[in-house]
């Protein structure tokens, strides 16, 4: 059994002439909710390597995924005491040790009037970890990705739902994989190149 | 279109009232895609050329006048003894304010699980970054010596002196900093799934190159979605406290100091409270227009129209309560400068500025009460009229705080009042200007609804939703 590849009708090879890698199989779905349950089934089959996408962010997704709590929060909160820490040294030994100067008779160093400086830093540095975090756990920016090969996958940001098994799965088999896809209400379902 | 059927999903509710969907007339993600990205494709309308040629030429000023003042220095401002502030921080506190609706409805609204938002608040965040440059103009060039304005930097200098930490002022320059730079990242991370629309939809390739080198590679995959969402949660927990700890901030520059008229404790929520006034009345007086010029009613429905008008009658009797506070607080405190100084500067008929007084006074707690009637709140045109009051009421407001309470301070033969100097006014038109200009070039090259946020309110994004009719699905193959 053949299946379609993408994006053209023949298949692509390299100077040697071997076939180009199959990164996965990709499946279209029309709404949330075949998706949804689509994501349910793969994930009781017991496949690894697989990911769906979306328009927007499907609520419940990640628990028809089993996918656990992200760790964004985790970084967020070094973030955190990274800036709060900084403020204090950078406070403390500017005001406190290299040049220390009376100023409105307050202490060189105090918490209470220097208070909102600790307050804005903490705030800076929890937003550059949150999102400098967000972006190494998605592998981003990532200019190429092989679904984007797929002609069809351009619907993504629109009205389209996708569902793509990677190769590297160790349950990816084309052709039964294929016939799954199929059954879980999946469309146009085809192979995608790296 | 009639009003259509309310969908309901999920078990019978009872007598529960229903909802009003979100987004009117049941439009499909496909319709909400071609019409919000429709609005930066295909012929540039003549209208933007027009508008953003004036609003160019206006915002020409800023850089004119900045070389000029850099040039000749501040005294080419109104401001002096006894004034020594007077327009350049009545217009960044003005300015400032203003951005604070954007954060408000990107954040607080966000996290009170206020799905109205989504349709407005992508525009509101891009009004809070241009409101911030302007904003952040005037105090950088009222140091008078703007090339030694890095001095604010804790950077090792040749003076070896250091940054003072415990001055508001000082204060100021963090919290203004990291306002615009969290404002900045909570909007540009808000803005990649639709940029990454916008590069699935280009045509052109040097098009499709920036979209996409913008959109850092998007996917829109589920593994992709729960980082992003855990980040923007976060991001909406940190910006809440941030914007309210900005205005604070700025109110401190006044409250602590010992001028009488500022050395008040309500400052803080008072100026906050005032801040998201001031911006949501921006916000409609901008949005508004573009509604009806890109014809986005189903997204911006009246009800969206609705709520505002409602935060703005409510931030407004909070900022109506707080005058009156203000002034009781002035004669209960028994402090005869005090109340001198809301007496005679500002209350009385005589005061010299009474009409500024009275004027902010009528703007922003009497007008806005119009709201109180749903015939004023579902009427958009009778909006947009009614919201130019606080625009205009809470320049008055930092108008009426600044300059009252300086220009007669507690030696009387050093009292004086203020006039600003033509300088003074054609900046502050000029950023006028600057401001129009940054929104039309957003209208034009970014997705001003934010495209994804919308399609998860419709009732089909639930995973759980079955539709009630029923249709067979088209396309569909089983």
């Amino acid at each position: 059994m053949i299946l379609k590849r993408n994006p053209s009708t023949e298949p692509r090879t390299d100077m040697a002439g071997t076939l180009s890698k199959i990164h996965g199989i990709g499946a279209e779905f029309q709404n949330a909710q075949s998706l949804y349950e689509a994501a349910k089934k793969l994930k009781s089959a017991g496949f690894k390597r697989w990911d769906v996408y979306s328009p927007y962010p499907i609520h419940g997704m990640d628990a028809a995924m089993g996918l656990p709590n992200s760790k964004v929060s985790f970084f967020s909160l070094i973030g955190g005491i990274c800036g709060a820490t900084a403020a204090f040294f950078l406070i403390w030994y500017t005001g406190g040790v290299e040049y220390p100067m009376v100023v409105q008779g307050k202490p060189h160093f105090a918490f209470e009037p220097t208070f909102p400086v600790f307050f804005e830093l903490t705030i800076l540095l929890t937003a550059f970890f949150t999102v400098g975090s967000m972006f190494v756990l998605n592998f981003m920016p990532r200019f190429y990705h092989p679904v984007f090969n797929w002609d069809r996958f351009a619907k993504v940001t629109d009205d389209k739902f996708y569902a793509v098994i990677e190769s590297s799965d160790p349950l990816f088999d084309e052709v039964g994989n294929k016939a799954l896809l199929e059954e879980l209400g999946g469309t146009e379902v085809t192979l995608i190149e790296e | 279109m009639s009003e259509h059927a309310i969908t309901t999903f999920g078990p019978a509710k009872g007598n529960m009232l229903e909802r009003r969907p979100l987004v009117s007339n049941q439009r499909s993600m496909g319709w909400i895609t071609n019409h919000i990205a429709g609005m930066l494709e295909g012929k540039i309308p003549l209208w933007w050329w027009i508008a953003l040629v004036l609003s160019a030429g206006v915002a020409t000023l800023v850089p004119f006048q900045l070389m000029y003042l850099v040039g000749t220095g501040v005294g080419i401002w109104g401001s002096n003894q006894p004034v020594s502030w007077a327009w350049d921080i009545t217009n960044f506190v003005f300015w400032i304010g203003i951005g604070h609706a954007g954060t408000l409805i990107s954040a607080i609204l966000f996290l009170t699980r206020q799905k109205w938002r989504t349709s407005i608040n992508r525009a509101a965040e891009a009004m809070t970054i241009f409101a911030v440059i302007c904003a952040g103009i005037f105090p950088a060039f009222h140091v008078g010596r703007v090339w030694m304005a890095w001095f604010l930097a804790p950077i090792p200098n040749a003076n070896a002196i250091w940054p003072n930490f415990k001055s508001p002022l000082l204060w100021d320059v963090f919290a203004v900093s990291t306002y615009f730079t969290v404002s900045l990242i909570f909007w540009y991370i808000g803005l990649v799934p639709d940029l990454a629309t916008i590069r699935d939809r280009a045509t052109g390739k040097i098009r499709k190159w920036i979209y996409g080198f913008l959109a850092l590679g998007w996917r829109g995959g589920n593994r992709q979605w729960r980082h992003y969402e855990k980040a923007y949660l976060i991001l909406a927990g940190i910006s809440t406290p941030l914007v309210l700890s900005v205005h604070s901030i700025v109110s401190f520059d006044f409250a602590t100091s010992v001028i009488p008229g500022w050395h008040t404790t309500i400052f803080p929520p008072y100026f906050v409270a005032g801040a998201i006034f001031g911006g949501f009345a921006m916000v409609l007086t901008l949005m508004i227009p573009v509604r009806a010029i890109f014809g986005l009613e189903d997204m911006i429905t009246r009800k969206h129209i609705d709520n505002m008008a409602k935060i703005v009658v409510m931030t407004g009797s909070i900022v109506g309560y707080a005058y009156l506070m203000e002034l009781f607080i002035a004669w209960y405190s028994g402090n005869p400068n005090e109340w001198w100084a809301f007496l005679h500067n500002r209350v009385l008929p005589s005061a010299p500025y009474a009409w500024a007084y009275w004027s902010m006074m009528f703007c922003n707690v009497i007008a806005p009460q119009l709201f109180w009637f749903k015939a004023c709140r579902t009427n958009v045109l009778a909006v947009w009229v009614i919201v130019q009051f606080p625009n205009i009421g809470m320049w008055f407001e930092r108008f009426v705080i600044i300059c009252t309470s300086l220009h007669r301070d507690f030696l009387p033969s050093s009292w004086g009042m203020f006039v600003p100097s033509i300088n003074d006014i054609l900046l502050f038109t000029g950023t006028f200007g600057l401001f129009l200009f940054l929104f039309l070039l957003f209208l034009r090259f970014l997705p001003a609804i934010t495209i994804f946020e919308v399609k998860a309110v419709l009732p089909e994004a639930d995973p759980h939703y079955h539709d009630p009719e029923a249709k067979p699905q088209h396309g569909a193959a089983h």
